[in-house]
């Protein structure tokens, strides 16, 4: 359950735009031109499900108790697990990175680790040592834990980034430190806040393992149930438009809320580091509360995999099968992210790179997709592929295609970042060093955004490797992969033969959790 | 002499807002030309448009008498074998110095070949062989810009243009890069197009220079012409400092303040504004039964080091004039001083 670290804001593309140099040859326009109208088929599957059952039918579908009861499910969970998240990001990152509490460099990267862990992993987990746990509250203290570090990431970067002069002035104008903190901190925290908020909003309602465990009923678990009761129904594609519906609420209040703001250090020259907030005697508590969150949040998972590993004992580790299921989830999502990342390209470039009607379609057309649950894209894709090319149904090429679709955003947001870091002048002054445009993009291009592409590559990589709701949806028979074994597993509640897969899932994770920790280090060194 | 550079009705526009108002100059072959004007004014896109990086509305350019740009076909970049050096030299960060400066020659930066060419062009910017295998981020601002040179020299373009080049590099430096820069291309016999806002440097280093404005050339001369001659205030008060009078012309002769002053003048006799430039000005300190042209009182003096701004008065309705001279022995505040003029002024209208 990796996902990407919230874009960051890059005012510097935007001034190395110009116009003529940015005319993208008619190959790369094409290939933009089809993912984005690849990117309109889950949204046109909702459209057309709605004309084709018509008004009436879609009328009674929509407003009945089912729905109200998945609509108060749905809203509630966000409503009380974002402002969580918040709270516990915000304050984590503050006490991490500008108090004097002891232990830094190993708080750091602990609280990213849970990003390590898929949530449907620790739903089981929790499940492991609560067997009673279900319903809306279940649902809350599970994906606060697995998705509070969303919050944490970007405002740290922020925190680390502020210039601490700013803060010395407000202290020079009379603010105490608690005044400092919510007048001149916390105002400049807002679209970290705003941005971690929304990717952990999208995560919410997209999520469908974690919320099936412990038996609580979203919009995206009704619709997989929908859907394996009733395969193509209209009344799972209505759940969808909802679900759609309900992400667009989301998109758009998070846009109104940030409106047009930039906050922008003003002035050159590397910012000094703040002198660290002394906790005195609140060392203790701080100290308590964070060693409290670890334990919840990693040590409860780990520790329920190793229990059930221990109970299975050796008769769990069926090998072959393992092996079996690691390779196929390996060559699955290398592939994918291979296939993504080279995609990427001419998305990226088109964005950074050109003004005009095809880079603005990008730009929507990312922005959209980014928040459409993979549920919604998986249905679309089974509707499309029933109905327009049959064989294609349950195939390789579908579901890797729909891996694309809906993680293109997240290799998306890092080659953008590493190509508009790209100075446009190192391409002219290539170019007039008499290499062509395609020799231009080989030689100093790709080169130079070839970390930035390996970021994104390994981002979509774990995010196939532990995506589990298209993935049931769209695999092609007689596909096992670590993240459908353990859910069958899982599902029959024979959790000590789980455990093996859980475990691999985590340790694929570990080293991607890695590189996004480093990211968000060096986002804070720009 | 051979045009190496020819620009006709060259015109350019972003959004509807013209950057480049039909421009022409000629630059000879060997020699060096400088076009300066203030940020914005048009210049950096004359340069991109003969590089190639952007395609002009109107007009031509030729390079040796090849038309490489106009507005139905243009010739890419890389195909165009000119140099481009840019303000910050935008050197290869992924690139050691030697695979910068070998990025344009055929044949790997390994081969003996390149890498004796390498030595040669490092030497020619006067960098130690050494410097080859250093990263760009290694050297000083300075010092990339003369890797940025010596890439950009590797493939003897016909012609090289200069983005600014000493703009990012620190007073002392740019005075003594600009002076080993001149002196290279000189001695290569490059021909070159050099940009910049800095008149000072525009005047020392080209053999011609073009002053822009709101991407029209006012004026195009030689620097010396251009300073001691300027055919409007604009240019005049662009290229130094500058004393404006009113004044009556009669037979190349202006009538003024300061007296009767020998002018050039294309606007023949009548009412006209008298330029000069303050080193043509010197007060000398006289006693009080002197009178009466060319007097005024000191009013404030400012103390530069080798030289000292006086204010003068004129005493006659006139605003007061800044006289620039050598430090040693200055007039006091209150001082009445006589102003001579040295030279001929220029009368504009």
């Amino acid at each position: 359950m990796i996902a990407p670290a919230p874009p960051v804001s890059l005012p510097a593309a935007s001034v190395s735009r110009s116009e003529s140099a940015a005319r993208p040859g008619p190959l790369v326009s094409a290939t933009v031109a089809i993912l984005v109208a690849a990117t309109a088929i889950p949204l046109g599957y909702v459209v057309w499900g709605a004309v084709s059952v018509g008004w009436n039918r879609a009328f009674e579908l929509v407003v009945r108790p089912r729905v109200g009861e998945l609509l108060v499910n749905t809203v509630a969970l966000v409503v009380v697990t974002v402002p969580l998240c918040v709270i516990i990001g915000v304050a984590v990152a503050w006490l991490v990175e500008r108090t004097d509490l002891p232990g830094r460099a190993v708080w750091r990267p602990l609280f990213v680790a849970p990003l390590a862990i898929p949530a449907f992993v620790n739903s089981y987990a929790w499940v492991g040592v609560i067997p009673s746990l279900h319903g809306l509250w279940a649902g809350v203290l599970i994906t606060t834990l697995s998705y509070f570090p969303f919050m944490y990431l970007p405002v740290a970067a922020t925190l680390r980034r502020l210039d601490p002069a700013v803060e010395e002035s407000a202290r020079a104008l009379g603010s105490d430190s608690a005044g400092v903190f919510f007048r001149v901190v916390l105002p400049q925290l807002r679209l970290a806040i705003l941005g971690g908020g929304l990717l952990i909003g999208v995560h919410l309602l997209a999520e469908y393992g974690a919320f099936a465990m412990v038996r609580f009923d979203t919009f995206t678990v009704a619709i997989f149930q929908q859907f394996q009761v009733t395969f193509d129904g209209a009344a799972g594609s209505m759940l969808a438009g909802v679900l759609v519906l309900l992400c667009l609420v989301l998109l758009l209040a998070e846009a109104g809320a940030r409106g047009k703001a930039r906050y922008a250090r003003i002035g050159a020259g590397a910012p000094r580091t703040a002198v660290p907030v002394h906790l005195r005697r609140n060392v203790i508590p701080a100290t308590t509360a964070l060693t409290l969150l670890a334990l919840l949040a990693i040590a409860v998972p780990v520790w329920t995999i190793m229990r059930w590993l221990w109970i299975g004992g050796t008769s769990v580790w069926h090998f072959g099968e393992i092996a079996n299921a690691l390779g196929q989830t390996i060559a699955l999502a290398a592939l994918a992210a291979a296939l993504t990342t080279v995609l990427a390209f001419p998305v990226a470039w088109v964005a950074v790179r050109s003004n005009g009607v095809l880079a603005r379609a990008v730009e929507g057309a990312n922005y959209v997709t980014s928040s459409l649950p993979g549920i919604v894209t998986a249905l679309a894709l089974v509707t499309v592929a029933i109905h327009f090319v049959r064989p294609l149904y349950q195939s390789g090429p579908l579901i890797v295609f729909a891996y694309v679709l809906l993680f293109m955003p997240r290799a998306l947001v890092n080659v953008r970042a590493g190509l508009a870091q790209v100075p446009v002048g190192l391409e002219e002054a290539s170019r007039s060093l008499g290499s062509s445009p395609s020799a231009t993009f080989l030689r100093v291009t790709l080169r130079l955004t070839a970390p930035a592409a390996a970021a994104a590559a390994s981002l979509v990589f774990v995010a196939v490797a532990t995506e589990l709701t298209a993935t049931l949806l769209l695999a092609p028979t007689g596909t096992r992969t670590l993240s459908m074994l353990f859910w069958s597993f899982s599902s029959e509640l024979d959790y000590a033969s789980a455990a093996p897969y859980a475990l691999t899932l985590v340790v694929l994770a570990i080293p991607v959790t890695l590189i996004l920790f480093r990211q968000s280090t060096k986002v804070a060194a720009l | 002499m051979t045009t190496m550079l020819g620009i006709r009705g060259l015109a350019k526009s972003f959004n509807g807002h013209v950057v480049l108002d039909h421009i022409d100059l000629d630059v000879a072959a060997g020699s060096t030309t400088a076009v300066v004007g203030s940020s914005g004014c048009g210049k950096t896109t004359l340069l991109r448009l003969v590089a190639g990086f952007e395609t002009p509305d109107a007009g031509t350019v030729f390079i040796s008498e090849r038309q490489v740009a106009s507005a139905e076909r243009s010739v890419a970049p890389h195909r165009r074998s000119v140099g481009y050096v840019a303000q910050d030299g935008a050197l290869f960060p992924h690139l050691t110095v030697g695979q910068n400066i070998a990025y344009g020659l055929s044949g790997g930066a390994r081969s003996r070949e390149v890498r004796n060419r390498v030595a040669e062009l490092l030497e020619t910017v006067a960098l130690e062989a050494s410097f080859a295998s250093r990263r760009p981020h290694q050297l000083s601002g300075g010092q990339q810009q003369r890797v940025a040179l010596a890439r950009a020299l590797a493939r003897e373009p016909v012609l090289m243009l200069l983005d600014e080049p000493f703009s990012a590099l620190d007073t002392g430096l740019r005075a003594s890069t600009r002076k080993a820069v001149a002196q290279l291309l000189t001695d290569a016999g490059v021909t070159t197009l050099l940009v910049t806002h800095d008149q000072e440097e525009a005047l020392s280093i080209a053999d011609q220079i073009a002053v822009m404005r709101d991407g029209r050339f006012t004026q195009v001369g030689a620097p010396q012409d251009v300073y001691r001659r300027p055919n409007d205030r604009f240019t005049a008060e662009f290229l130094g400092d500058c004393i404006s009078l009113p004044c009556t012309v009669t037979a190349g002769v202006a009538e003024c303040a300061l007296g009767r002053i020998p002018v050039q003048t294309s606007t023949g006799d009548g009412p006209a504004v008298l330029a000069l430039r303050p080193e043509q000005l010197v007060a000398t300190v006289i006693s009080d039964s002197e009178s009466p042209d060319g007097i005024g009182t000191v009013i404030g003096t400012e103390f530069l080091g080798h030289d000292v701004l006086l204010t003068i008065d004129p005493a006659n309705d006139i605003a007061p004039i800044i006289v620039r001279q050598h430090s040693l022995d200055p007039p006091s505040i209150d001082a009445k001083v006589r102003i001579k003029v040295i030279g001929n002024g220029v009368a504009l209208r």
